[in-house]
């Protein structure tokens, strides 16, 4: 424990529970992004698909412990993400109670400047999409169990489509910086992988943010219905 | 030329400090802290403060001197310090902000002069090894890789001027703080006392009001010596491996 603490107790070790805590939500959103392509195999398949996910590890588990389990495990990452987040903003900000009047930028990467209200919209998208897709309550033809329905009635408004559209693109920025960063972060380094860590980043955030937004723009155009 | 320079002037470092503008005539064979040198000569001519500011070298060799022109760190030459500077970037009539580098971390004593002592303290944290003395010892006799030698030169290049603080969006000392770490931490005589010092200076580091690394860059780009990010990388792997064997 003591450990645990003293890592947490400088902002390099926060920064790390960030890498690491981030990390899980990149392996998560790619999964994700697997399981939603589904729903160009119909409904049977995706319905399926959305069912298996409640029902994983049966008979050993009982329906849906795995499903929880691996909500309270991304809660708890998102929870540790969104206080490291904080506390080393907050560190920033002091660090330099005097801004330059003046100011040419020097980052390596615009995405690296939008982390922060970029970190804000994804929250607030997290919260959105779990009741919008999850729960129905923000849903105006919600059909518990018919996961297809719900996916497809769902993106008929175009206010919904503009939601995800824009939590798209701060998604794609976040995993840029983040994903790069993360293999600095946690001292992933050297000749070798250097050479991909920046490809792998623009691979995962193009990959993620254009297949996600394929589904929109797949309904709207009537491709899937 | 003639140019009229924006100059942040603060008396010390209780006063609030402002921007006063001055004219200034300048040749393009000058360097650019000769042309504030002729500033300052008119100033005390006319009986006013001159213009504080650090320099000592003026070779790009010491890391005394140091300024923010127009938003960046030494101004806008790459791979150099503002004494290595010249006139021949600007043109007549160009107007120039000068500020000193801002950061908690580096309090303003006067005008552009900050108080870099903070980084004297990270150094004094674990930025040595403990030899016996006496008489030099044989060069060879610890055997050193090349590539190893290599990295160890760069990350030793840091002249310690804290450029990267002053670019960093974060005012973090994180560039700083790794390479005084690497530098070390790469040669065979740096290993006894390796996890210590990457610990010690890390807390050192988190004393001094510096913000946190977010992997901006920027610093990269302002460093004069070109130190790259990598030693970052290298510290951050280092101070969980230090983590894992302290217990
Ligand atoms: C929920 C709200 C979120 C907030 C407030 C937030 C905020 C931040 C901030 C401030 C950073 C550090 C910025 C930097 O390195 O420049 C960061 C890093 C990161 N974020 Fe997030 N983020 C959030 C959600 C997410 C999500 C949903 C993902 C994954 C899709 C993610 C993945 C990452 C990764 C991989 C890093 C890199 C860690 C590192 O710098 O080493 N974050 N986040
Ligand atoms: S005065 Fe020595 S580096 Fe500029």
């Amino acid at each position: 424990m003591s450990r645990v603490y003293s890592l947490y107790s400088t902002s390099v070790g926060k920064k790390f529970t960030m890498a690491v805590s981030g990390a899980i939500f990149v392996l998560f959103v790619i999964v994700h992004m697997f399981g939603n392509l589904k729903v160009y195999l119909g409904p049977e398949a995706f319905n399926h698909y959305a069912e298996g996910l409640r029902g994983f590890g049966e008979p050993f588990l009982g329906h849906e412990w795995f499903l929880w389990a691996f909500r309270a495990g991304l809660i708890a990452a998102l929870l540790i993400h969104v206080l490291a987040a904080w506390q080393t903003s907050r560190q920033s900000w002091a660090a330099r109670g005097h801004k330059y009047r003046k100011r040419d930028n020097l980052v390596f990467h615009y995405a690296s400047r939008t982390m922060r209200w970029g970190g804000v919209a994804l929250f607030l998208f997290i919260v959105y999409h779990i009741l919008h897709l999850t729960t129905g309550t923000l849903h105006p033809d919600f059909v518990p169990g018919d996961a297809y329905h719900n996916f497809v009635t769902g993106f008929r408004s175009v206010p919904v489509v503009v939601i995800y559209s824009v939590a798209m693109i701060a998604l794609g920025l976040h995993l840029y910086h983040g994903t790069w960063s993360a293999f600095q972060t946690m001292g992933v380094d050297g000749p070798r992988i250097n050479r991909w860590r920046e490809p792998i980043a623009l691979g995962v955030a193009l990959i993620v943010v254009l297949v996600n937004l394929s589904f929109p723009v797949a309904v709207y155009t009537g491709i899937i219905h | 030329m003639r140019l009229k320079l924006h100059v942040w002037r603060q008396a010390s470092p209780s006063d609030r400090g402002g921007f006063a503008t001055y004219e200034a005539e300048a040749s393009e064979h000058m360097s650019f802290l000769e042309m504030l040198d002729v500033v300052n000569e008119e100033l005390e001519s006319k009986g006013q403060e001159p213009i504080a500011f650090d320099s000592d070298c003026r070779e790009g060799i010491c890391g005394t001197c140091g300024m923010v022109i127009n938003g960046r760190p030494h101004g806008p030459w790459k791979r150099t310090t503002v004494c290595q500077l010249h006139m021949r970037e600007y043109s007549d009539g160009d107007e120039i902000w000068i500020e000193p580098w801002r950061a908690d971390g580096f309090p303003i004593q006067k005008d552009l002069i900050v108080d870099r002592s903070a980084f004297d303290r990270i150094v004094a944290a674990g930025g040595y090894i403990s030899v016996r003395t006496g008489s030099a010892p044989e060069a060879n006799a610890i055997p050193v890789a090349r590539e190893k030698a290599e990295k160890a030169m760069d990350a030793a290049a840091c002249i310690g001027c804290g450029a990267c603080v002053a670019a960093c969006p974060n005012a973090s000392a994180m560039l700083f703080t790794s390479a005084k770490a690497a530098h070390l931490n790469l040669l065979p005589q740096g290993q006894p006392e390796r996890h210590g010092r990457v610990l010690n200076m890390i807390l050192t580091m988190e004393a001094e009001q510096f913000g946190t690394c977010t992997n901006h860059g920027a610093c990269e780009n302002a460093c004069p010596k070109e130190i790259k990010i990598e030693v970052i990388a290298m510290l951050n792997r280092d101070y969980l491996r230090a983590l894992l064997k302290a217990g």
